[in-house]
């Protein structure tokens, strides 16, 4: 799905990364961790294309995985999934992410949920994600959802999260707590179906409830076979809802460390300096 | 009506494109008088070709107790300038909601003066100006409140938006106050859009053109509530300025 290889980043020409090493698969959910500046969110950021963000070595490849057959409706819409049951249609070729511009990477199937959901005052919700998804679509080369295909998806998702559909009309995150906003970014994620998510603390601003709504939105969203996820995280906490595969410990701009679900708890005990030793 | 030439040393004139003005003057008045208690709605579009020179002064009065509500598209022509002059008589009011939108080599303005001549009326102008590609736009807005005009509110909300280093905005919101229980609010800004929101945008899978529509549909938006054919002639120019 996604082979980061020598990565190699700056950010106001500081070196960040130096030098990573990643591969994800179809179907598994990979976590990130390490101590505040050794790079999370740089990582997050280059892979999503946020101008200021300059590759200076290395390369990444991302390939969407066609979809899996066996795959239910990802909306509760049984009538939707019929009318087009590929919604999101991987096209099972590798391409050069960094060659990408933002807006095609999401095309391709790429989603960087944002550690501080931006504030958009006067753009609402719903109309922002469906031209969003009408704008992947295009990409794409499938039809436009109509006014009312569009809904039918949006309130299934905001549905799932426990949201409002009234809060999906307002302007994008403004006035919303912090909790809210990590839902919508959750809602939104189940809107655009992306085949690899991009995480960044989307665990941090939560209480004990919302995080664990917010992983059970992560699991029935992303956790299948043709899908993969990368969550950028200071803590354990979330991993309790959100089982990884893998931990990484990401240190001074690179991979220093790579194990099961047990590493997560070994850091939490020891620390990222006992482990960085 | 002068009709000698102004100078970029009429204050009034200050940023306009003299040049072009030239073509066009003198500039006859269009009248507008509402009578007592009446309400009506008027709209000034402009959406002239590049070459066009566009000048319009507009003079409304307002009897005891009426309302006007104007909307200006500004968005036509070398020059576009459009001039509203509008006089309170007691208890009236005024509302204007104004977008002006400006690239290459366009000047547009808005020049306007509102006389609070009697108590207690209210104004309200609300002017959204987006500017691109090195061209001007301007908002001189004046508010005259008389001696004995009190209990006048009245409010002025320019702002505007650059999209790149070589555009230019001016804002000059002016007061001139002979009254005492008055209530007169302005504000004025210039920015551009926000680098954050635009690829909170992208990162969603708009393309950099619509991300851009999008912020620039939100930044004018108030203005054209319930008007789809004046919303739809600002976003058809907006859509060429991205």
């Amino acid at each position: 799905m996604l082979q980061i290889k020598n990565l190699h980043a700056t950010v106001a020409d500081k070196l960040i990364l130096k030098g990573l090493n990643l591969t994800l698969n179809a179907g598994e959910i990979h976590a990130i961790m390490g101590p505040n500046g050794a790079g999370k969110s740089t990582l997050g950021y280059v892979l999503s294309g946020r101008p200021g963000y300059e590759v200076t070595e290395g390369s990444v490849t991302f390939t969407p995985p066609l979809p899996d057959a066996s795959r239910g409706p990802v909306t509760d819409s049984a009538e939707l999934a019929a009318q087009d049951p590929g919604f999101r249609r991987g096209t099972g070729e590798a391409v050069d992410l960094l060659s990408l511009a933002p807006h095609e990477r999401a095309a391709a199937g790429m989603f960087l949920g944002f550690q501080y959901p931006v504030e958009i005052p006067g753009v609402s919700n719903v109309q922002f994600l469906r031209e969003a998804l009408n704008a992947q679509r295009k990409y794409r080369s499938e039809a436009p959802l109509s006014g009312a295909e569009f809904l039918k998806i949006a309130r299934a998702q905001a549905d799932a999260m426990g949201m409002d559909m009234e809060m999906l009309k307002r302007p994008v995150n403004v006035g919303f707590s912090g909790g809210e906003k990590k839902r919508n970014e959750m809602v939104q994620m189940g809107i655009l179906n992306p085949a690899l998510a991009i995480l960044d603390e989307t665990d941090s601003g939560l209480d004990i409830d919302a995080l664990r709504v917010v992983g059970d939105g992560i699991n029935r969203i992303m956790r299948r076979p043709d899908k993969a996820v990368l969550l950028i995280t200071h803590y354990q906490r979330l991993l309790d809802y959100v089982r990884p595969d893998f931990v990484h410990v990401l240190d001074g701009g690179r991979i220093t460390r790579t194990g099961g679900p047990e590493l997560a708890l070994e850091l939490e005990r020891d620390g990222y300096r006992e482990i960085a030793a | 009506m002068t009709l000698a030439l102004p100078t970029r040393r009429d204050e009034a004139f200050r940023y306009s494109d003299v040049d072009a003005l030239a073509s066009a003057w003198p500039v006859a008045a269009e009248h507008i008088v509402v009578s007592a208690g009446e309400t009506v709605a008027h709209e000034i579009v402009n959406t002239a070709d590049a070459d066009d020179v566009v000048v319009r002064n507009v003079e409304i009065i307002l009897n005891a107790g009426a309302s006007a509500d104007v909307r200006i598209l500004n968005a036509g022509g070398r020059l576009g300038r459009i001039c509203v002059d509008v006089t309170c008589h007691a208890g009236s009011n005024f509302t204007l909601g104004a977008v002006q939108l400006g690239t290459g080599k366009q000047t547009v303005e808005i020049v306007t003066t509102v006389r609070h001549i009697e108590p207690n009326a209210t104004s309200s102008q609300m002017i959204r100006t987006i500017l691109s590609g090195g061209a001007t736009g301007s908002y001189l807005g004046k508010v005259d409140v008389a001696r004995g005009a009190d209990g006048t509110d009245s409010a002025q909300d320019a702002k505007a938006m650059l999209l790149d280093r070589q555009s230019t905005a001016n804002a000059v919101p002016q007061l001139e106050i002979f009254a005492d229980d008055v209530k007169c609010a302005h504000g004025a800004t210039v920015g551009e859009l926000d680098g954050q929101g635009l690829f909170y945008l992208m990162a969603r899978g708009l393309p950099p053109a619509e991300a851009k529509k999008l912020m620039l549909q939100a930044f004018v938006g108030g203005v054209f509530e319930g008007n789809a054919a004046l919303l739809d002639a600002a976003l058809a120019k907006l859509g060429a300025m991205v």
